[in-house]
Order: C-alpha cells, then sequence, then structure tokens
C-alpha cells in the first residue's frame, strides 16, 4: 500500500475579486522509500500543494475545499489539530527553498535542529544536545560540537541547508517535503545537497516529494515525475518514461527549453504565458500555448488517464507529439 | 558571557547608547543612595530659611518652607524612575502579548483586539485620565490604572504590525511544518523578532510617561504633596519663579536630564538592534 495517496486535492484562494483555483484536482500516489519529483514553472501550484499536504495553508485566504490526504492510513483532512500537529513534527516534515530565512536568527542553530526531539519526545536538553549533534554531523556539517552553539547568522547558505535538513531530519520521519531544496544555492553546492537527501534516504528508508522548477535536479534523484500545470498534474510518469517519451505537450516543452552544451545551442522556448488560474475555461489550460492543439481542446475538460502502464497524461492527443520529439 | 564577549558586545554600542547608559546609569545609582548624599530630610521644613538662593550649604538652595531643593531632586528620581519604569513596562508587556497574538492568529480574535483599540484611542488621552483621576481621586494608583488601560495600545499595534510581516517568514513557517503548538511558535519563535522595536518605542515613552506625570502633577492631578515628584515641585515654585527660579528650574532640568539619557538609549539601541532610525518624540 501506498505511503501517501492523494486523491482529487482541490485548493482555492478567495480573494474580494476572484476565486483561484490553486490546486484543481491533484492526484498521485508514493511509496515508502520512493521519491517523486514535482515540476513546473513558478505559480504552478507546488509550493501551495506542500502547505496543504501538511495543513499549512493559511485560512482565509486559503482553503482546502475538496479531496483526500491519505498518509499511512490516515485521512490527514480530518485529523483534529493536535494530531495533525504531531504528524508534522514526527512523521512528515518539509524544508525550504532558502536556508538564510529558514532558522531563526534570534537562537543558536543547534537549538533549533534538536528542539523538536525536545517538543516531541520529551528528551532532556542534555539528551537533545547529545542527538543533536548527533544529527548534525550526520548531515555533514564539521565540528558539531562547536558549530552547536552558533547562530544562523554566522553560517553560510549551504550549511543552513544542511542545518535545515537536520531539523527537519531530528524526529525521523517517514516523508520529507523538499520545496526548491537547491535553487538557492550555488551549483557545486547543489549537488552536495541532492547527494545528501538521497544518502539520507537510503538509510533511512523516508519517501521524499522534491520540488523543483529545475528538470536536471528531478532527474537525478526522482523515482516518479509529476509535472505541474495551472494547478493540476499534467503528466505523471516514471522518470525514465517522462524524459524519454514524454506524453504531454507542456513537459515536452520543458524538456525542449533546457539548455544543452551540445546541438545547435538554440532553445525551443514554449510560447506565451501562464493563464490566468482565476479565468480558466472548461478545456485544457495549457491548450493556448500548446503546438498541437485542436479547436476542441479548448473545450472539451481533459482529466489525467493512463496511456502506459503507470504513465499518466492530461492530454487529448498525446499520439501527435510522436514527431516532435527531440 | 564572557568578559571578550562583553568587551565586543560593548564595542559595537553606538556612542549615544555609551552616553546615555552612562548618564541613566548615574541617576539610578543617584536615587539609590540619595538618603546618605545630603545631609537634609525631603520633608523637613526649616521656615527660618526659605527661598534660599543656592550657595555651598543648599548647592540647588530651599524651597518656599525651606526645605532642600536638591535634597528633593535626588529623592524625586526614586519617584520619578519607580513611576516612569511601571507606567511603560507594565502595559509594554501585555500590549505585546496581545498584539502579537492579534497579528499571528487573524481572524475574530484580531478582529476584537482592534476594535477594542480603537476605542481606547478614540479618547484624548489627557482628557480620559482627568476623568478617571476626577473618578477615583488623586493619587500614583489612580495614574495607574489609568494609563494602564491605555498605554498598551501602542506596543500592541507595534507588536502586530511587525507580527504580520514575521508571521509570513520561512522560519515561523519551518516551525510550524515542525509541529510545533502554537503558543510555542509565537512566543519563542516569533516574539523575539517582534519586541525589537517596541523596546525602542518604550525608552520614548519612558520619557513621556515621567512627563505625563509631571504634567498631572503640574495640574495638581498627580502625586499629592509633600511627596518630592520632579513636576509636584515644578508647580510648586511657580508662584516664585520670579524670586526663586531655582525651586522650578533645577527639578526641571532634572527631568531634562533623565529624559535625554533615556532618549540617547533609544537612539543607540534602535541602530545597535539595526532598526531603522524611528524618532517618536
Amino acid at each position: 500500500m501506498a505511503l501517501l495517496e492523494v486523491r482529487g486535492l482541490c485548493t482555492e484562494f478567495r480573494t474580494p475579486d476572484a476565486v483561484i483555483p490553486a490546486n484543481a484536482g491533484v492526484s498521485f500516489n508514493l511509496d515508502a522509500g520512493r521519491t517523486l519529483g514535482i515540476v513546473g514553472e513558478s505559480g504552478s501550484g507546488k509550493s501551495v500543494l506542500c502547505r496543504a499536504l501538511l495543513g499549512l495553508i493559511q485560512s482565509p485566504p486559503g482553503f482546502v475545499t475538496a479531496g483526500e490526504i491519505v498518509f499511512d492510513g490516515r485521512d490527514l483532512r480530518h485529523l483534529d489539530e493536535t494530531t495533525l500537529r504531531r504528524v508534522r513534527g514526527t512523521a512528515i516534515a518539509m524544508i525550504f527553498q532558502n536556508p538564510m530565512s529558514g532558522l531563526n536568527p534570534v537562537w543558536p542553530v543547534g537549538d533549533q535542529i534538536s528542539e523538536g526531539l525536545r517538543v516531541h519526545r520529551g528528551l532532556s536538553p542534555s539528551a537533545a544536545r547529545a542527538r543533536g549533534i548527533a544529527m548534525m554531523r550526520q548531515v555533514g556539517i564539521p565540528s558539531p560540537e562547536v558549530r552547536y552553539d552558533e547562530y544562523p547568522h554566522q553560517w553560510s547558505g549551504g550549511m543552513l541547508q544542511r542545518a535545515m535538513i537536520a531539523m527537519a531530519m531530528a524526529c525521523e520521519p517517514k516523508l520529507l517535503l523538499a520545496d526548491e531544496p537547491t535553487t538557492a544555492l550555488d551549483v557545486t553546492i547543489q549537488d552536495q545537497i541532492l547527494a545528501l537527501l538521497v544518502e539520507l534516504q537510503e538509510r533511512t528508508g523516508m519517501a521524499m516529494i522534491l520540488v523543483s522548477h529545475d528538470m536536471a535536479v528531478i532527474a537525478e534523484t526522482s523515482d516518479h515525475v509529476a509535472v505541474m500545470y495551472a494547478g493540476r498534474m499534467v503528466e505523471v510518469a516514471p522518470t525514465a518514461a517522462a524524459f524519454r517519451t514524454p506524453r504531454h505537450p507542456y513537459t515536452l516543452g520543458l524538456l525542449q527549453s533546457i539548455p544543452r552544451a551540445a546541438g545547435d545551442g538554440r532553445l525551443t522556448p514554449i510560447p506565451g504565458q501562464p493563464p490566468n488560474l482565476a479565468r480558466l475555461g472548461d478545456g485544457c489550460p495549457f491548450a493556448d500555448r500548446c503546438a498541437v492543439a485542436s479547436p476542441e481542446c479548448r473545450t472539451r475538460p481533459v482529466a489525467l488517464r493512463e496511456i502506459d502502464p503507470g504513465h499518466w497524461t492530461a492530454c487529448h492527443f498525446p499520439e501527435r507529439l510522436a514527431g516532435l520529439q527531440a | 558571557m564572557t568578559a571578550i564577549a562583553i568587551r565586543d558586545e560593548l564595542a559595537r554600542w553606538p556612542a549615544s547608547l555609551k552616553i546615555g547608559a552612562t548618564f541613566f546609569l548615574l541617576i539610578v545609582v543617584t536615587g539609590l543612595f540619595a538618603p546618605w548624599l545630603t545631609p537634609y530630610d525631603p520633608y523637613t521644613q526649616d521656615l527660618a530659611g526659605f527661598l534660599q538662593p543656592p550657595s555651598w550649604r543648599h548647592p540647588f538652595g530651599t524651597d518656599h518652607v525651606g526645605r532642600d531643593v536638591l535634597t528633593r531632586v535626588l529623592h524625586g528620581i526614586r519617584i520619578d524612575l519607580q513611576i516612569g519604569f511601571i507606567t511603560t513596562y507594565v502595559p509594554m508587556t501585555y500590549g505585546l502579548l496581545l498584539g502579537a497574538l492579534s497579528g499571528y492568529l487573524g481572524g475574530w480574535f484580531d478582529t476584537l483586539m482592534m476594535r477594542l483599540l480603537d476605542v481606547a484611542v478614540a479618547f484624548p488621552f489627557l482628557v480620559l485620565i482627568i476623568v478617571i483621576i476626577a473618578i477615583l481621586g488623586p493619587g500614583v494608583h489612580t495614574i495607574y490604572i489609568a494609563v494602564f488601560l491605555l498605554a498598551w495600545t501602542m506596543y500592541a499595534r507595534l507588536a502586530r504590525a511587525e507580527m504580520l510581516v514575521e508571521r509570513g517568514k520561512d522560519y515561523v513557517l519551518a516551525a510550524r511544518t515542525l509541529g510545533y503548538p502554537t503558543s510555542r511558535v509565537v512566543f519563542r519563535h516569533a516574539m523575539p523578532n517582534v519586541i525589537n522595536s517596541s523596546i525602542v518605542f518604550s525608552m520614548a515613552d519612558f520619557v513621556l510617561n515621567i512627563l505625563l506625570v509631571s504634567s498631572l502633577s503640574f495640574l495638581g492631578l498627580g502625586v499629592p504633596p509633600p511627596l518630592p515628584e520632579w513636576g509636584a515641585m515644578v508647580a510648586e515654585g511657580r508662584d516664585f519663579i520670579f524670586d526663586a527660579w531655582w525651586i522650578s528650574t533645577l527639578p526641571g532640568l532634572a527631568i531634562v536630564v533623565t529624559g535625554a539619557s533615556l532618549s540617547l538609549i533609544g537612539d543607540g539601541l534602535a541602530h545597535r538592534l539595526g532598526q531603522r532610525q524611528r524618532s517618536f518624540l
């Protein structure tokens, strides 16, 4: 059975002028120990999805209006706040894009890493400290005994991201949500952080949802890819299949806009702009930017369907992509 | 804190903070040792030696009933600082708590707090205080009650505004994703990042509260005679201002020096705490 099953999750933000559906019927499964990569451009609903999974949508203006989030056999949407809080601290953890702002500037880094152990496990300060130092060593922070008492402003971005990971991993969660964990870091540090995440995953057997707009990051780490566009998943597939034979024109567009050293050096951008979520029609939200769209794409609703085993797409005419593949 | 840490911290203090803190410390120490610094008693009248100008025997002169003005100014430190401290930091404490909670929780609690605050600030401060004093009678306790009812509003506003910014920051979100109880998120994580502007403002508020009490005493609504409160002393001397300038002027100067040292501290703290410069006075 899957560790996490999300069915038809809908999240919307209500403003005085409009209702913005940031997640419109998102569904996916994630098995224990596996990694799901979620890609999509800014505003496609990736971060909202992560927050919705944890029940951390600021309400108002945000509301989760429909769907199920079944984690470990329990629907998180129907847990009371106290139980959900314990799930957040001990079973699901999250790390953020900007490590510089993810740690509280007024407390020592080490105290923040071991705080979860004190809150959730009731460890004594000295036991928590010992455990915290062990965690810091595990994520590759040098001389943790000394650095335990240092403050975030004394640390570099890469070290802070390691501290964030240690903080999230302190209570040994079964699922780690990583929301653009490497975006704010430079390339060499990115690789180290990704390698660290993969290593920790192998050691602890946790599942991971890795959100990124960087296809390369996803390719390196994920078992499955989910491509998000306009608040919905438009393609879900095993990573190799999604990269080799994308079955949705948006995925193909993303792949073609990755710079490559080989070839003539020209990029093929996706024309147009992401749609205004408040004014989506009934049809495919990508139709206006799609090279293979038919008039009926703009009117006929699309849903995810399985066209190869394990390969899902929300496109009416995936076969039309065959001729366009790079 | 080791000696080195203290030295490093002092090295980061701007000049205004050093000067203000030195003066304020001097004032506090003087107030503590007031009974031993002069041979006179602040209440004993000497009707044979009234309205004496400053001299070696009476450096600040004597007032209209022959009390030594210097002795009364030094004893006044205790009264004015105590009143200033209580009228500033008691309302600051619950103003901060209410404001921070209001900003963090939002919703009906925030709406309720903000309407309550609107009601409190809708009354002109002095008029309301005078009404409360008229009902309860003059005295320090009445001033406390009146100030406690109103003075928290500024701190609540500051804390709420800062909290609205802080609660959207990643470290607050991180604390929530780690499943910490709301009280912990608000008070342990967000609160320390919210109080800076209030601490800076409290220095200005301290000065204003001393001035407020002095003003009320001057009007005869504050500290009852014969307590040597500075404002009351200024008021007592006003009938003799042309013949004996020292009775009003020197306690007034004490207010100015105390106020200036607190303002310098506030200014210096604003720099040290990395705040943009604020001028409340």
